[in-house]
């Protein structure tokens, strides 16, 4: 009884088998996995759709978008040891945690896959290359400009920075006093910090507006300075006289611009970012090189170079205003 | 009233007929029957190397497991054993950080483990507090410290020798962590099938008042127990920490649930006093076959959840409503 058991179970899986090696043929498609840091979470849903976009561009590409039900590491890793066994040809992460999927995707690599992160790196020894959304000098440079497109006659701007010792904003604020001088006629004023409290953000902006009566516009490099800013100018009446702008999230960006106060702002695009990683991956899986130094052609993104930790930086933040809120404001 | 007629049946089934209608077959059916539809289903499936990764999405858990049914035999549970693993890996993290070498991290992960167990084992056996709010109690408690000591930080940097524990093979596709899992397997088989002390274990979980007028140091026995899920919620720590290389607080989380229910899916009674450790290892392959093989389908993980649910629901009614439909 027990052997006829066995027996048959042995028959069904040579007949598996057999059935295998014919599916396994028909399979010419390059596969790309879309790893990400949990399934349901709009900014990913967004970048699973450019890399739809990339795929159809591109043909006989297959994406696999995936990731575990809520951002863990170990559920990234089964996901991806998931991937591993299915041999697909380019995996391309953006990481729960950048230390603990690198032994991981290391093993991928090793087994031939083509590894590259995004949006959340992972360590150097676990990827071939990383694509962040914007580097220090492009933001520096976007949210002076978003505030100079909309001041012909030159004018005051003052910046709203989340806190004194934030690492990111103070980047982004020196790399926008850098460029200063390519923009004349505008005179940054001053820098205040909001601590990224709404409160407290709130009150700098009302401070601004009496110190400064003839201030043009505030720059708030920060979701939370931008969005009390907005409030703050619409509640003292001066929407048309003081434009807010900087970095900020679509969904909750949509009020202001539509009431005037915001003209336009900026943050990355996860559909470009989806895109652009579907392209490296695309191109890396079929012979480029990762190295300090080259450059990969991202399509209708223009192409990015590799710095020397094999990281690149995408593009400028993406403009949102009123003719392109309604599409993304519900996306994240 | 019904329990006690079939305890005293008026013919008594043959040892070949009791063994095919017991839990135990019938979850090795299921895990058979997983694996042809996985085998049908992917054309990845039936490789070794896969199959081997596979049996890393549950030896850490199953591991736990085996102590953690023990422990639900006899009428405790530990809902700790996750934060175990997150404070005994930032310990061990902590002193990579001060040069100590492979050899005392895996002391350090075991030690800390034991000192959990013991934590909990003696809030139970001297308090006399109810197992699981002491151990909801200290699943915050444990995973708070790590939080406190690391914040949003991780520790890296372990010797590259301590990666042999969560990434290293024995011989050929037969990794480390599952002889371990094998060894372990056996040695609990030994510990609650073979000795005195497994007797003890089922004889608490039936009656603890009767144990304890038996002759049966119940108090001691239980605190043994806690400190086996502690010393294996150690091991689990060594094992994952050295497959991630490297420690965050919320490495494992959520894993208690996981490891219950393998325990429960393996025929373990939660009100205590039944169970086989053969049942926890078939249920360990079936969890880890189901996650697997729809894994390879690129099933989001929330499906898996609810797969994971209906199975254990099914496998646990499904013979309940055969039995009641025959009488």
């Amino acid at each position: 009884m027990k052997r006829r058991i066995f027996t048959s179970m042995v028959a069904g899986m040579s007949l598996a088998a057999g059935l295998m090696g014919t599916s396994a043929m028909a399979q010419d498609n390059m596969r790309i996995a879309l790893v990400v840091k949990a399934l349901g979470i709009g900014f990913f849903e967004a970048a699973a759709e450019g890399a739809e976009e990339a795929a159809a561009e591109l043909g006989n590409v297959e994406v696999i978008y995936t990731g575990p039900t809520d951002t863990t590491a170990e559920g990234q890793i089964e996901v991806i040891n998931s991937l591993i066994a299915q041999g697909v040809d380019a995996i391309a992460i953006s990481a729960n945690d950048p230390d603990a999927v690198a032994p991981a995707l290391k093993r991928a690599m090793q087994r031939g896959i083509t590894v590259i992160s995004w949006d959340s790196g992972v360590n150097e020894e676990g990827r071939m290359m990383h694509l962040n959304p914007s580097s220090t000098a492009l933001i520096g440079n976007t949210i002076l400009k978003l505030a100079a497109d909309h001041m012909p006659d030159g004018g005051q701007v003052a910046i709203l920075s989340a806190s004194a010792t934030a690492t990111n904003q103070n980047a982004w604020i020196a790399a926008a006093e850098e460029v200063l001088p390519n923009y004349p006629g505008i005179d940054l004023v001053a820098t205040v910090y909001g601590d990224d409290l709404s409160d407290k953000s709130y009150r700098e902006a009302q401070g601004l507006m009496a110190s400064y009566p003839d201030l043009k516009a505030i720059i708030a490099p920060t979701t939370v300075g931008i969005l009390a800013s907005c409030q703050a100018v619409s509640d003292a009446g001066k929407i048309g006289e003081i434009n807010v702008t900087g970095l900020g999230l679509p969904s909750e960006m949509a009020g202001c611009v539509a009431s005037g106060a915001t003209e336009s702002f900026a943050i990355w695009n996860p559909i470009d970012l989806g895109y652009s990683a579907t392209m490296i991956a695309h191109a890396l899986a079929s012979g480029a090189v990762a190295e300090p130094g080259a450059e990969i052609s991202t399509g209708r993104m223009g192409s990015v170079t590799l710095d020397d930790t094999n990281s690149a930086a995408m593009s400028d933040p993406f403009t949102y205003d009123a003719s392109n809120i309604d599409q993304f404001k519900d996306i994240f | 009233m019904t329990d006690t007629i079939r305890a005293i049946p008026d013919r008594l089934q043959s040892p070949l007929e009791r063994r095919l209608k017991s839990w135990e077959t019938l979850l090795f059916a299921v895990a058979v029957s997983i694996f042809i539809v996985n085998s049908f289903t992917s054309p990845y499936f039936l490789n070794a190397w896969n199959l081997s990764d596979m049996t890393f999405n549950f030896t850490e858990k199953a591991m736990i497991a085996f102590a953690m049914a023990l422990l639900i035999i006899a009428g405790e549970i530990d809902l700790s054993v996750a934060s175990i693993i997150a404070l005994a890996s930032t310990a061990m993290g902590a002193a990579v950080q001060v040069g100590i070498g492979t050899p005392g991290l895996v002391a350090i992960g075991l030690g800390v483990g034991l000192l959990c167990g013991a934590f909990n084992g003696v809030l139970v056996t001297r308090m006399g507090l109810p197992s699981i709010v002491v151990t909801i109690g200290t699943m915050s408690l444990f995973r708070g410290i790590s939080y406190i000591v690391l914040g949003d930080q991780a520790y890296r940097g372990y010797p590259s020798d301590f990666a042999f524990f969560g990434q290293g093979y024995v011989f050929w596709v037969i990794s480390f962590e599952l002889v371990l899992f094998a060894l372990i397997a056996v040695i609990y088989f030994v510990i609650l099938h073979k000795t005195n002390f497994g007797r003890a274990v089922y004889a608490i979980g039936n009656n603890p008042v009767g144990a304890e007028f038996s002759g049966i140091r119940v108090a001691r026995v239980k605190f043994i127990l806690f400190l086996l899920t502690g010393l294996m919620s150690g091991v689990a720590a060594i094992c994952l920490t050295s497959r991630l290389a490297s420690t965050r607080p919320s490495i494992a989380f959520g894993w208690e649930l996981e490891i219950v229910t393998m325990v429960v899916l393996g025929g373990v009674s939660i009100l205590g006093g039944s169970g086989l450790i053969p049942g926890v290892v078939i249920a360990a392959f079936v969890m880890g076959l189901v996650t697997f093989g729809l894994g390879l389908l690129n099933v989001p993980g929330i499906v898996m959840s609810i797969v994971i649910g209906a199975l254990l629901i099914g496998v646990i009614a499904l013979p309940r409503l055969w039995d009641k439909w025959r009488s």
